[in-house]
């Protein structure tokens, strides 16, 4: 290769390479705070800031959801399947909301621990498939859990 | 290897491939889009969650496939000019970035329409979403330098520039949704390992992402074809060109 080109190569590499790693130390400083929401065990740990508005994300936990028979008022609970919190909210549900779901709630915590959420958001996860395929799933899943009880 | 590469870089010989092959860009194109459209948005089964919502994914993803590929194609021609100082591939990244801006915005769009009913929002500012903003703010940036300069040759440099600063960014949207908490979901479609997606729905997607990839070469070939002729208005092909139309 030419000189003056091999040069100009070189320094464009390592014009890359040096802006891939100050971004990669900024992304490092930012950290957690760049995560769209905490998990339950974070929230636990109070690795979450208590005062302020933030989100909790995980799976609705299976058999958690009650809802008030005169309004709106939901409460369920959220899982990392180590830790949970309570959720409480009230308003329309997304859509997709159900048990074993993953979820985002928006909101704060109250003194109790109990977290009030002034939004809930749907998580979808990225598996797709035909409505047939997902029951053959469940029933499988269904069989297993059967066997494991007797 | 080399040696047809620097043939290829000739503009004369560049415009006559370019011409030759627009048509055949064309009609595959044309082809692949029509089946895959059909494959996915008729023949595929509605997903067991979603319903048929789901199918706004083959607008969706193969266009943010392609945000990032034509911003890797930007980033290697502004090298490739920078170090050869190769003009058609000045004009290949230049025509490029508007294409790119395109398919960013629609993946964009097209990611809004389907999280208000999904997820209940428009909008969230993950690491996702907000990375892929960014990238139509590079591609913005790009394109307002590129018209911003008056001299082209100055303006094709700072372009290039620009461009290989900025390519940090598709990594970044890459792995947004494994180095952090996102709302929006991980991807489903993976080389090495089995993808999440049902067969039925995924050979749809694919062919609606190779139809995606003809359509960009199609109209980088027709737009380079037009800012060459531009740029060697003055040379002698072009003006015996001109002569014989």
């Amino acid at each position: 290769m030419h000189p003056v080109r091999k040069q100009r190569l070189i320094l464009i590499s390592s014009l890359v390479i040096g802006v891939a790693i100050a971004v990669g130390f900024m992304l490092m400083a930012l950290g957690e705070n760049l995560n769209a929401f905490y998990s339950p065990t974070q929230v636990q740990a109070g690795e979450a800031p208590g005062d302020h508005t933030f989100r909790v994300g995980g799976m609705v936990a299976d058999e958690s959801v009650v809802h008030d028979e005169k309004n709106l008022d939901v409460t369920f609970q959220v899982t990392d399947r180590l830790n949970t919190t309570t959720v409480k909210y009230t308003g329309i549900l997304p859509d997709l909301f159900r048990e074993g779901q993953g979820i985002l709630a928006e909101g704060k915590l109250d003194e109790k621990g109990v977290f009030i959420a002034s939004r809930v958001l749907a998580k979808h996860d990225e598996n797709y498939m035909p409505p047939e395929v997902s029951e053959a799933l469940k029933a499988a899943q269904d069989i297993k859990k059967y066997k494991q009880n007797q | 290897m080399l040696q047809w590469l620097h043939k290829l870089a000739s503009p004369k010989i560049f415009y006559n491939l370019a011409s030759r092959l627009i048509p055949w860009f064309g009609w595959s194109t044309l082809l692949l889009l029509v089946y895959g459209l059909y494959g996915g948005l008729i023949e595929a089964p509605a997903d067991y969650q979603q319903g048929d919502s789901f199918r706004i994914m083959y607008i969706h993803v193969p266009a943010a496939w392609m945000s990032m590929f034509i911003y890797l194609v930007i980033a290697f021609h502004s090298a490739v000019f920078l170090i050869w100082k190769i003009t058609i591939s000045d004009i290949l990244a230049r025509v490029s970035a508007l294409i790119g801006a395109s398919f960013t915005f629609i993946a964009l769009v097209t990611g809004c329409l389907w999280g208000k009913p999904m997820w209940g929002t428009y909008w969230i500012w993950d690491a996702r979403l907000t990375s892929e903003l960014l990238l139509l703010f590079i591609y913005l940036g790009y394109m307002g330098l590129g018209s911003a300069i008056e001299d082209r040759r100055v303006a094709a440099r700072a372009c290039a520039l620009l461009a290989i600063v900025c390519v940090v960014i598709i990594p970044i949207i890459h792995y947004s949704v494994i180095w952090w908490n996102t709302l929006h979901q991980g991807s489903s479609v993976s080389v090495m390992n089995k993808s999440a997606i049902d067969t039925s729905m995924l050979i749809p997607l694919l062919v609606m992402a190779i139809a995606f990839k003809l359509f960009y070469v199609l109209v980088v070939l027709m737009r380079a074809r037009t800012e060459l002729l531009f740029q060697e208005r003055k040379t002698n092909w072009v003006r015996k060109l001109i002569q014989e139309k």
